[in-house]
């Protein structure tokens, strides 16, 4: 950082309130040319909608934002997009039934009204070429992976001359070997004058990839730091206000009998195209077996060939011995499998319902909740108080609508729910995804519960960290293959990394079964 | 000052009751207006309503008789409803009723024992409007073809279908050029209680009760809301969606064909014109009135029939279009929907403090 | 066997023309992301006013403004109610559809002249008659698309230039964005309540110009159920068109030739009764949503706008 420069972004005591928080309070913020900053917090603690703000997404209540030292007033991402501002969200800003080259000049203000598509695919490839932004600008965005469909995103911003480019847990997509091509990009465009800002929550991203770092907790503003004068632990301690534990205690296995056998399992994916190649595994009693990879290699698909929501093209699943494969969801409900799903509000939780009947939805065809075709309100009501209590949801009345509660305790009600038993399988599929360190902790706290007690936990998740802390084995996943099979402690990260991009580490395999 | 929408994170009962009251008010209103640019005094023609539907004995029985059919349509529909399926096709589904009620009472009534031979009536009628619902509920649950066509496509079918019986093969000799069937023998004849109006009423107060129930009190109606909430939730309950769907929906097409059924061997006697008037649209409103909930359902009804009775009554002694009750009843539907934004929504007043103020 | 093709064809296009614009203007409000399910209730709106006007002024301009300006006034309600106050997609078109066809008869028992009862049913007025363009309807059987009214030829015109705007156009393109992805669209910013109302209420415009077609060429005059479930029949139309101005003119023909066939067997005298085959269109209008949606399900890519009937509000800014 040049100290003589001039900051070419300011935003200066920004508040934010919405209905019962208030996301941003006085939050300060200075970006210089060439600069790389990094906005670190947790869930929830006002990183994203500082940025929504400087998009124009959302107006703040107070503060003001000054580009290249001029003071501007930001009402829609049109007026940020003039000043140069533009931001690669973390859901992709992408029409996935248009051309990338439509994409990329939708909205374009000096677009003429019927546009000559080649002139603008030509611009296209000179940027790609110069930014190493490899991607072909006749296909559809629904034809390429998620990496490109990143980079089509960045395209999109330097297209209409972005100046600052804001990126929303980036990574959160990529395989190490994907971030760092990120990475490289990032470094040829801060090389050009360009700025970034990009948000994460994941220290070792903070060290990589920035140079000066803001640390967010509760919309304040708690610090700010040159990347390389600080360290994880220290970044850890000001994102959350206390020494974090990495790890958390965990009892020696205490393996039972087989509970879940997948054996040469195949199955497709939406479109009809293979999502699971002949997957084959084995997962006793008192396990936690966690499946790691980047999102979209079968991880979905691999949860509902389980639970029963998908049907496979080949090999068996067993459960206790059991074949279920093609069987239904209750059939497999009734052999003891329950299933935290990855979408908790489109799947696992009917928002529209009050709590104690999303409670009891898994139950209620089990006395003494239902006898015959009966339900019995006041049995339901007993039953939710004591869940409610049982696992601390916080909820006005047992009879509110699951909607109005916090994305922490709806997903304490679908865990009460689902965690009825310790026999049988649970599959969980990125069940702290959005959760604050708090919530996180009692999630992961929950699932060696369930352990514990003999339960078998099939735990999919995108979060190493959290595979390394509580799995007992762990798998990779890639595009539909199982690349590993390693005990949690013989696994790390550089390892698991080379696994998850497609490489098959040397020993990495232990045998499918126990 | 700009007024904004903000999500309300509770829900309010008042809204529940005042939006559809004071939606009922509004058009009013509305249609206050259309009169008066038609030159005829709102207040007059109101007046003039509420005797025609309210105002003896007789004009009470009649807007009883109007009520049936659509109370028991309106319960059908608000069950299909409830699970988000657009079942446009009572319509349909009540004709088909009284068709399959005519058919048993013209040609099997001779064969049956007297006692048997209603209820054989009756129950023919509901299947036959199961089926006419069925149809466009399976091809929905398990070809995804979408129910909203297929429902109201049907409606056309069975009516031009009903209209070629009675004008053609089932053409009573004796009718002195009038079409329609032979009057149905006595067995056939739904008993009525006051005035012309039936036993049907007693069904729907019976059916009323027995939905609410099924709908709050059962593990199939604990099913039906889910999948009317989240079908993907429904199915990774462990819920057979489409086996619910079709059940449900032969449930919403057999009341639909009771009302038929009902019509045609309550009031008329026999199958004839004036069967398919509309009341399977309707009830579409009288179902979204009353918010889909099976008890309400009877006293929005009886609203609905007093607007149509009472608008035949304008008709004839105020020589307005017979058409205006049915314009009162369009209108209806507008000032609810709006209405239904209040139920999730605030309306608040931005403040819009923005820079240089401290906190 | 010329003859009867060339009459075929005539009979095809004069049928299917309300039905083409109909369908183009539900495919642009559509393309939008609202659902109108009134076009029943517009289509008569725009036969009954547009008969009205022309009988009283004996101008025709007048009375396709005045159809079209119905048209427009009907989808803005529904735009109001779907777009900014959130309601049912669904339950509003249909009550657009009743509030509709009750006005229609409202209009059709009070709108004519004192000689008439009022009434408008029975009466006769300027109409839009054919006439052939030299030459090019001498053709054989292909002449017959040139013996037509103005408004049939204008759908020559309506249809490339509605394929052209939707698909090549920065407008277009615009609007295709919307009926996808409103948050994208949004996020980039193209203003999309703007968009859905302008489209709502130009496809309703057209809509009611279909409609007056009926009243003022096909089936000149009035009468309580002109449309015969035209609007309704113009949903499935657009699905069968997936969504693209250019098929639209397919399903019309289709219906259209429906329509022919069935005024040919019954002016034959065939043995099938009259009931069965006035059921044609219905019946075919199911069989046609049924393999299009089997073959949606087998192709799994050429779709409804993804966004078709949701509501889209950006969060509190």
């Amino acid at each position: 950082m040049n100290a003589e420069a001039q900051p070419i972004l300011v935003m200066e005591k920004i508040s934010k309130r919405f209905p019962g928080v208030l996301a941003n309070d006085a939050v300060d913020l200075e970006l210089y040319p060439g600069e790389v900053l990094a906005l670190l917090g947790e869930n929830g603690a006002g990183k994203s909608t500082l940025m929504n703000i400087l998009v124009g997404l959302y107006r703040p209540d107070e503060g003001c934002i000054l580009v290249k030292g001029q003071e501007a007033e930001i009402h829609s991402p049109r007026d940020a997009a003039a000043l140069g501002i533009g931001m690669v969200h973390q859901n992709f800003m992408l029409v996935e039934s248009m051309l990338v080259s439509e994409n990329i000049v939708l909205g374009l203000q000096d677009l003429p009204l019927v546009p000559k598509m080649e002139e603008v695919v030509l611009r296209i490839r000179e940027i790609s070429e110069r930014y190493r932004l490899q991607v072909d600008p006749n296909a559809y965005i629904w034809q390429l992976s998620v990496g490109e469909q990143q980079r089509v995103e960045i395209l999109k911003l330097i297209y209409r001359g972005a100046e600052i480019l804001i990126l929303d847990e980036p990574t959160a997509v990529l395989t190490p070997q994907e971030a760092e091509d990120l990475n490289r990009v990032l470094q040829q465009m801060t090389s050009e004058g360009k700025s970034a800002v990009f948000i994460t929550h994941k220290m070792e991203e903070v060290m990589a990839f920035s140079h000066w770092v803001r640390v967010l907790r509760n919309g304040r503003l708690m610090a700010v730091k040159k990347t390389g004068e600080t360290n994880p632990q220290e970044l850890a301690r000001l994102m959350v206000g206390r020494e974090v534990l990495f790890r958390l205690e965990r009892k020696p296995a205490r393996f039972g009998a087989t509970v879940l056998e997948l054996k040469g399992v195949q199955a497709d994916d939406d479109r009809g195209l293979p999502a699971l190649k002949e997957i084959s595994f084995a997962l006793a009693g008192g396990e936690i077996l966690g499946v790691a990879g980047v999102a979209g290699n079968g991880q979905r698909e691999l949860a509902e060939v389980v639970t029963g929501l998908r049907k496979t093209s080949g090999g068996r699943i067993l459960i206790r011995g059991e074949n279920v494969s093609n069987s239904t969801p209750l059939k497999i409900i009734r052999s003891g499998v329950s299933h935290i799903p990855a979408d908790r509000i489109g799947m696992g939780a009917v928002g529209e319902m009050s709590v104690a009947s999303n409670l009891v939805m898994k139950g209620y065809r089990k006395r003494p909740i239902s006898s015959r075709f009966w339900l019995h309100p006041r049995r339901i009501l007993e039953f939710a108080r004591r869940m409610i209590e049982a696992f601390s949801i916080t909820t006005p009345t047992p009879l509110t609508r699951l909607k109005f509660l916090s994305g922490g305790n709806i997903q304490k009600t679908i865990l009460a729910r689902e965690i009825d038993a310790c026999e049988g399988l649970l599959v969980a599929v990125y069940p702290s995804r959005g959760l604050d360190v708090g919530a996180t902790e009692s999630v992961r706290a929950r699932l060696l519960e369930q352990r514990d007690c003999g339960r078998a936990v099939l735990l999919i998740s995108e979060d190493l960290e959290e595979l390394l802390t509580i799995a007992d084995r762990i798998a990779v996943l890639f595009e539909g293959k199982i690349m590993g099979l390693l005990p949690a402690e013989t696994a790390d990260l550089k390892t698991l990394g080379l696994m998850m991009a497609g490489t098959q580490a040397p020993g990495g395999f232990d045998a499918p079964g126990i | 000052m700009r007024l904004a929408f903000e999500k309300r994170t509770s829900t309010s009962k008042a809204v529940l009751f005042v939006v559809p009251f004071a939606s009922f008010l509004v058009s009013l209103l509305l249609a206050a207006l259309l009169l008066g640019i038609s030159k005829t005094d709102p207040l007059r023609t109101y007046a003039a309503m509420f005797r025609g539907a309210f105002g003896s004995w007789s004009n009470f029985t009649e807007t009883l008789v109007k009520a049936i059919p659509l109370m028991l349509t309106g319960l059908g529909v608000s069950i299909a409803f409830r699970m988000r399926f657009w079942n446009i096709g009572a319509e349909g589904q009540l004709t088909l009723g009284g068709v399959a009620g005519a058919y048993v009472a013209l040609t099997w009534a001779p064969a049956l024992p007297p006692p048997l031979v209603l209820p054989a009536v009756l129950v023919a009628g509901m299947l036959a409007g199961a089926l006419w619902a069925g149809i466009p509920a399976l091809l929905s649950a398990y070809m995804k073809v979408d129910e909203t066509l297929t429902t109201l496509m049907l409606n056309y079918v069975a009516i031009l279908f009903s209209e070629h019986l009675y004008y053609g093969p089932w053409r009573d000799p004796q009718g002195y050029g009038f079409p329609g069937t032979a009057l149905f023998p006595d067995s056939a004849w739904l008993p009525r209680l006051a005035g012309r109006a039936h036993l049907g009423l007693v069904f729907a107060f019976a059916l009323a009760v027995f939905l609410w129930l099924v709908l709050n009190r059962t593990r199939f109606g604990f099913e039906v809301k889910i999948i009317g909430h989240n079908r993907t939730s429904a199915r990774y309950q462990g819920i057979n969606v489409s086996a619910t769907i079709v059940a449900a929906l032969l449930l919403s097409g057999a009341l639909s064909g009771l009302a038929g059924v009902c019509e045609v061997t309550g009031i008329s006697r026999r199958l004839q014109q004036g069967l398919s008037i509309g009341y399977g649209y309707t009830a579409i409103i009288v179902a979204w009135m009353a918010q889909l909930n099976p008890l309400a359902v009877i006293p929005v009804a009886l609203l609905m029939a007093a607007l149509l009775v009472g608008g035949d009554q304008v008709q004839m002694i105020m020589g307005l279009p017979s058409a205006m009750g049915l314009v009162i009843q369009g209108l209806i539907l507008f000032p609810l929907l709006a209405g239904s934004l209040f139920s999730e929504f605030r309306l608040i007043r931005l403040t819009g403090r923005r820079k240089g103020e401290t906190a | 066997m010329i003859p009867l093709l060339t009459s075929l064809l005539a009979i095809t296009l004069r049928a299917g023309t309300s039905l083409i614009y109909a369908t183009v203007g539900e495919i642009y409000t559509e393309r939008s992301g609202i659902l109108n399910l009134g076009m029943e209730g517009i289509m008569l709106m725009g036969a009954v006013s547009a008969f009205a006007v022309v009988y009283y002024t004996s101008s025709l301009l007048a009375g396709l403004l005045i159809a079209g300006l119905v048209g427009a006034l009907l989808a803005a309600i529904h735009a109001l109610l779907c777009i900014t106050l959130r309601a049912n997609q669904v339950v509003s078109g249909l009550s657009i559809t009743l509030f509709g066809s009750g006005l229609a008869s409202f209009l059709g028992q009070r709108l004519g002249p004192v000689s008439n009862n009022r009434y408008l049913v029975g009466l006769s007025a300027v109409q839009f008659k054919a006439f052939p363009l030299p030459f090019l309807s001498r053709l054989p059987v292909l002449g017959a698309m040139f013996n037509q009214d103005l408004l049939t030829y204008a759908v020559y015109l309506l249809v490339p230039l509605a394929w052209f705007f939707l698909y090549r156009t920065r407008e277009g393109l615009n609007l295709r964005a919307v009926g996808e992805n409103p948050q994208t669209a949004d996020a980039m910013g193209i203003k999309v309540q703007r968009v859905r109302y302008l489209y709502t209420i130009a496809g309703g415009m057209l809509v009611g110009l279909g409609g007056a077609h009926l009243s003022l060429a096909y089936t000149p005059g009035w009468s309580e159920n002109i449309t015969g479930g035209r609007g309704w029949i113009v949903i499935a139309l657009v699905i069968f068109a997936m969504w693209n101005p250019a098929r639209a003119v397919l399903g019309a023909v289709l219906f259209g030739g429906i329509n022919a066939v069935q005024f040919r067997l019954q002016a034959a005298g065939t043995h099938i009764p009259a009931a069965y085959l006035n059921m044609l269109p219905y019946l075919a209008t199911v069989v046609v949503l049924v393999i299009m949606t089997w073959w949606e399900t087998l192709s799994k890519r050429i779709g409804a706008p993804a966004a078709l009937g949701t509501s889209y509000m950006r969060e509190e800014k």
